[in-house]
């Protein structure tokens, strides 16, 4: 009894040091993924919501801000504060950011928070007419009610404006001004041209898996390398090559021209048409594989049954064949829908202004205007499509194995 | 269906057959003749991008090769790719060889985890990592880069070598074990002559990840980090010269060199295994 009882000990001290060594083993990719990835990733999440420049460069004025009503004209303490704290802002250097952070809320204020700032030092009770003197933006209630929404540490400005709402002065929420509303219309040229970009992969790659899956063994392997070889080519080769061949003085053009077929050069590319080609030329292939792989599993005997059985061409595939094939048809259509929604590049270099997607917009306003939290806001809400399709893709992958070339 | 004659002969069927070879044939055609069609200009005696050719030359890759401005750009492509290779070849072979080891909880999640970059949008990664990096000092670093290209790359090795370790027959390993060899001696002689192909691969994959990324480049790379797509880029949003196209040429044909590496490391982990289960 004591040996069973032994070994069994020992079994289970010999998992428990193999579980160990497993952790073990992969301590060094977990550190290196929550070090350089989750954090970054949560802390950009985070700054959709946290925007505490102002607050931390003002924070007494903050305060008094936090408990005023928004609907009196504020009185000598708050202008007070106002002169301390702007001049002291000043000194700190954190003036600019604060003012950054200020233009947010109303457009023209940095440039009233940089005056106010420069001649703080010099003013004098009462503050208020000073102030007013300074500029009489001051006397506005408008500038007070800008400032109020940037003393808070936390805010919902920018996930409301990444779908084109705003708080109104009576703090309920409403849509934009019409014209300021572009985020809305981004994210549905984005669902737009990742829908029209998934259904033509799989029109052009259903018939190409097919006809690989068929083919003979040398045959097939050929097709396979032929898909897998664009598949290796950067992008921006790809790019550059279908510039080459879509531009008005390019291939495609010269050759039409010369045969006659039009008689001036069509725009191919630097508009929607061009971002359909580039990006299905790149995404084709992550259809094409999954789905050739599933349906190399499936024996041909299956639809040779059912032509015995009677069923016609037409109805032995619709009824036997593609069937078998959905999973790989749907696991190839969400990985190129989740791949595209988050497209930059081509689009970028092949589309026009009025085809930039969601993640072209991230990246302007973060390089360009370095409006942090607004692109952070659309990160979230391209990160939130792309978790609704995920699962669903998750499920698919795990049924069809799903291989790297 | 009618009585009398297979249903495979029917007209309606050839119709569907030929409308099918048509449509993959013509896919086919379009994977590949972007590709093709701009070799040809790259040799261009002149600065014209379309044909007729007009006479031959090498200057345009001449150009390509000069000590500026891409010479300096291939040489950071290959120094980030080679640092990129090692440490995510290193980190994520021995996370495959620990999700493969044995399970214990939370096996699917630390999976999940580690392949999440392929999912998030790369313009998302990059903007987190150059706002996390930057309290750092990291923006505009080799070693940032580097960083933020290895963080890509694992999620490639992970898959590649789990994929290796899927079809490995465990009691090899046993097999050595009864004979006398400890874990080390196991897997030093067994296991890693058995996946060295597909940690190769793996490797290949992280190199190609960071020789074609452009977006972390854009966020993270100073003018001193520039690699060769981070100049592209700026190249192809201005006008169209041929030098671009020799060097996209250029770039093809170290796409295919890496494909055939990675095809014949596929044949090779194949070979392998069946030695192996043949018993020969």
């Amino acid at each position: 009894m004591s040996g069973a009882g032994d070994l069994i000990g020992k079994l289970r001290r010999a998992s428990r040091r193999k579980q160990l060594t497993a952790i073990g083993l992969l301590s060094p990719a977990l550190v290196l993924m929550l070090v350089a990835f989750v954090w970054p990733i949560v802390s950009l999440l985070t700054a959709s919501v946290r925007a505490p420049d102002f607050a931390v460069a003002m924070p007494n004025l903050s305060a008094w801000l936090q408990t005023w009503d928004g609907r009196s004209m504020p009185d000598e303490t708050a202008y007070k504060l106002v002169a301390e704290e702007f001049g002291a802002a000043m000194d700190a250097k954190n003036l600019a950011v604060a003012s950054t952070r200020l233009n947010y809320e109303k457009g023209g204020l940095r440039s009233l928070a940089m005056k106010t700032g420069r001649r703080a030092k010099d003013l004098k009770p009462p503050y208020a007419e000073a102030l007013v003197r300074v500029d009489a933006a001051w006397g506005e209630i408008e500038t007070w009610r800008a400032l109020k929404g940037a003393s808070g540490v936390f805010t919902d400005r920018f996930l409301l404006q990444a779908v084109d709402l705003a708080r109104q002065p009576d703090d309920s929420i409403g849509m934009v001004a019409p014209e300021q509303r572009v985020y809305v219309d981004r994210l549905g040229v984005t669902l737009t041209i990742s829908i029209v970009v998934t259904l033509l992969a799989a029109l052009i790659g259903y018939p190409m898996a097919y006809v690989m899956a068929m083919a003979g063994k040398t045959v097939g392997r050929v097709l396979f390398l032929l898909v897998l070889l664009p598949f290796w080519v950067s992008v921006l080769v790809r790019t550059a090559a279908w510039v080459v061949l879509l531009q008005k003085e390019g291939i495609l053009n010269g050759a039409m021209l010369a045969v006659g077929l039009i008689s001036e050069p069509k725009q191919l590319i630097f508009n929607r048409l061009g971002v359909y080609i580039a990006m299905v030329h790149v995404l084709l292939p992550f259809l094409v594989l999954p789905l050739y792989s599933v349906m190399k599993s499936i024996p041909r005997d299956h639809v040779r049954a059912a032509a015995s059985l009677g069923a016609g061409p037409v109805s032995a595939f619709a009824t036997v064949y593609f069937p078998q094939t959905i999973p790989g048809l749907g696991a190839g259509c969400l990985l190129v829908f989740i791949l595209a929604i988050g497209f930059y590049i081509t689009p970028a270099l092949v589309g026009g202004s009025s085809d930039q997607m969601i993640s072209g917009i991230i990246s302007e306003l973060a390089l360009g205007t370095a409006n942090w939290g607004l692109a952070s806001a659309l990160a979230l809400l391209l990160l939130c499509c792309i978790a609704i399709i995920y699962p669903v893709f998750g499920r698919y992958a795990g049924a069809t194995g799903l291989k790297l070339g | 269906m009618a009585v009398g004659g297979t249903p495979y002969s029917s007209a309606g069927h050839r119709c569907g057959a030929a409308a099918i070879r048509i449509i993959a044939g013509l896919g086919f055609v379009f994977m590949l003749v972007p590709i093709l069609a701009i070799v040809p200009l790259s040799f261009n005696g002149v600065s014209y991008l379309s044909y007729p050719l007009r006479g031959l030359s090498w200057q345009w890759y001449g150009a390509v090769f000069a000590p500026t401005p891409w010479m300096p750009a291939l040489w950071n492509s290959i120094t980030i790719g080679l640092a990129t290779t090692v440490l995510a070849t290193a980190v994520g072979t021995s996370a495959a060889y620990g999700l493969a080891y044995a399970a214990f909880p939370g096996t699917r999640l630390v999976a999940a985890l580690l392949i999440s970059p392929m999912v998030v949008p790369i313009v998302i990664t990059a903007l987190a990592v150059y706002l996390a990096f930057a309290q750092f000092g990291l923006v505009q670093s080799f070693a940032g880069l580097v960083l933020a290209h290895t963080v890509l790359a694992v999620p490639f090795v992970v898959i590649t070598v789990g994929a290796t370790l899927h079809g490995f027959d465990r009691n090899m390993v046993r097999a050595a074990a009864s004979l006398g060899a400890g874990p080390l001696t196991a897997f030093r002689t067994v296991t890693l002559p058995l996946t060295a192909p597909g940690v190769l691969a793996g490797a290949v994959f992280a190199f190609v990840t960071s020789f074609d990324d452009v977006v972390v480049a854009l966020f993270l790379a100073g003018p001193q980090q520039f690699t060769v797509p981070r100049r592209m880029f700026n190249a192809l949003r201005d006008k169209l010269d041929p030098s671009i196209i020799a060097l996209a040429v250029f770039l093809t044909l170290v796409s295919v060199l890496l494909l055939g590496t990675v095809e014949l490391l596929r044949w090779r982990t194949d070979r392998l295994r069946n030695r192996g289960q043949n018993g020969t």
